[in-house]
């Protein structure tokens, strides 16, 4: 399978998204500049972490308008698997690609540290490699991460099994204490009603080797890899 | 002509930005202080042909881009 990092101006984590994809996952993987249209058969599309745009107005909210978009919200709209990491998730909701939005971490405090995330459904291309339930250890690093939306709309993402990850304490609740930036209930990741565009603020690809801490972040391109080889067979 | 443009958060977004402003405006003394939220103010000067053009263009830069509908709302001024 193809997988293809977005990179935009003030992008920083493309470059580690790219060597655990290629190196730790030994996938096959491009960087694709922002300003070019999406050219080629990709079969996930990563918009990585970082401060694109320099976070200006509001996180993602320039890089949403950039060139490529175009073309990755085309691949979205026709069922392409699009991963957006951090920045990456900012952008696929100022996008419209999934609802919500993400403000300002509500401790005030930019976070970075490990967090363990308590994976809620598993019948989706991201999340297909793991148990309902299972927790993984995987770093956060923003300031901008408090996942929120109006009433209405949270009811459609519980109603829609959308929650993908919540941030639980070591034993998988999901506490005050365990919640590093305010999101509302503990929202960490979603997925849109499609399933198949996933945002999440904590950042797997710092997670794929144990050097780090933990290697649970392999788990998530795991599945994506594996979920694209079952589409593969299927497509024969 | 220069448009400004006011952009606030919506009632039932969390502003902690707001709330650590309040705490500082008490420790200096304010205590009368309530409530405090923090907007964006934008100057945008705009070339058009009438007061009711540049209204139009203006409200579509602030529902394309200028304000975030999930979480701001926005009004502006037009000069006289």
């Amino acid at each position: 399978m193809a997988w293809g990092v977005i990179v935009f101006p003030g992008s920083c984590d493309d470059q580690d998204v790219f060597d655990s994809l290629a190196r730790d996952m030994k996938q096959k993987v491009e960087f694709l500049w922002h300003k070019d249209d999406l050219k080629g058969s990709y079969d996930c599309l990563v918009l990585p972490g970082g401060f694109s745009y320099g976070d200006y107005l509001r996180c993602g909210a320039m890089a949403r308008f950039s060139p490529i978009m175009r073309g990755v919200i085309d691949f979205a709209r026709r069922g392409g698997l699009v991963l957006g990491i951090c920045n990456g998730f900012q952008i696929l909701c100022e996008a419209g690609l999934l609802p919500g939005a993400l403000v300002r971490n509500a401790g005030l405090k930019f976070v970075c540290r490990q967090v363990y995330l308590r994976v809620e459904e598993t019948d989706t291309p991201f999340t297909r490699d793991v148990k309902k339930g299972q927790l993984l250890k995987i770093p956060v690093k923003h300031g901008e991460g408090c996942y929120y939306a109006d009433a209405a709309t949270l009811e459609r993402l519980r109603d829609n099994r959308q929650i993908l990850l919540r941030y639980t304490d070591a034993k998988g609740k999901p506490t005050p204490a365990a919640n590093p930036n305010g999101s509302l209930d503990n929202i960490a990741g979603i997925c849109n009603e499609g399933r198949n565009v996933f945002g999440l603020m904590p950042h797997p690809e710092d997670a794929c080797d144990k050097v780090l801490g933990s290697d649970d972040g392999r788990k998530i391109f795991s599945s994506i890899a594996v979920a694209c080889a079952r589409r593969e067979m299927a497509d024969g | 002509m220069r448009v400004k443009i006011f952009i606030s958060l919506k009632e039932g977004v969390l502003d902690p930005q707001g709330q650590a402003i309040e705490h500082s405006l008490h420790t200096l003394g304010y205590r009368e202080v309530r409530d405090v939220r923090v907007g964006k103010y934008l100057e945008v000067d705009v070339e058009a042909a009438s007061r009711a053009a540049a209204e139009t263009r203006v409200r579509e830069m602030c529902d394309k881009l200028l304000a975030n509908p999930v979480i701001e709302d926005y009004r502006f001024e037009m000069p006289d």
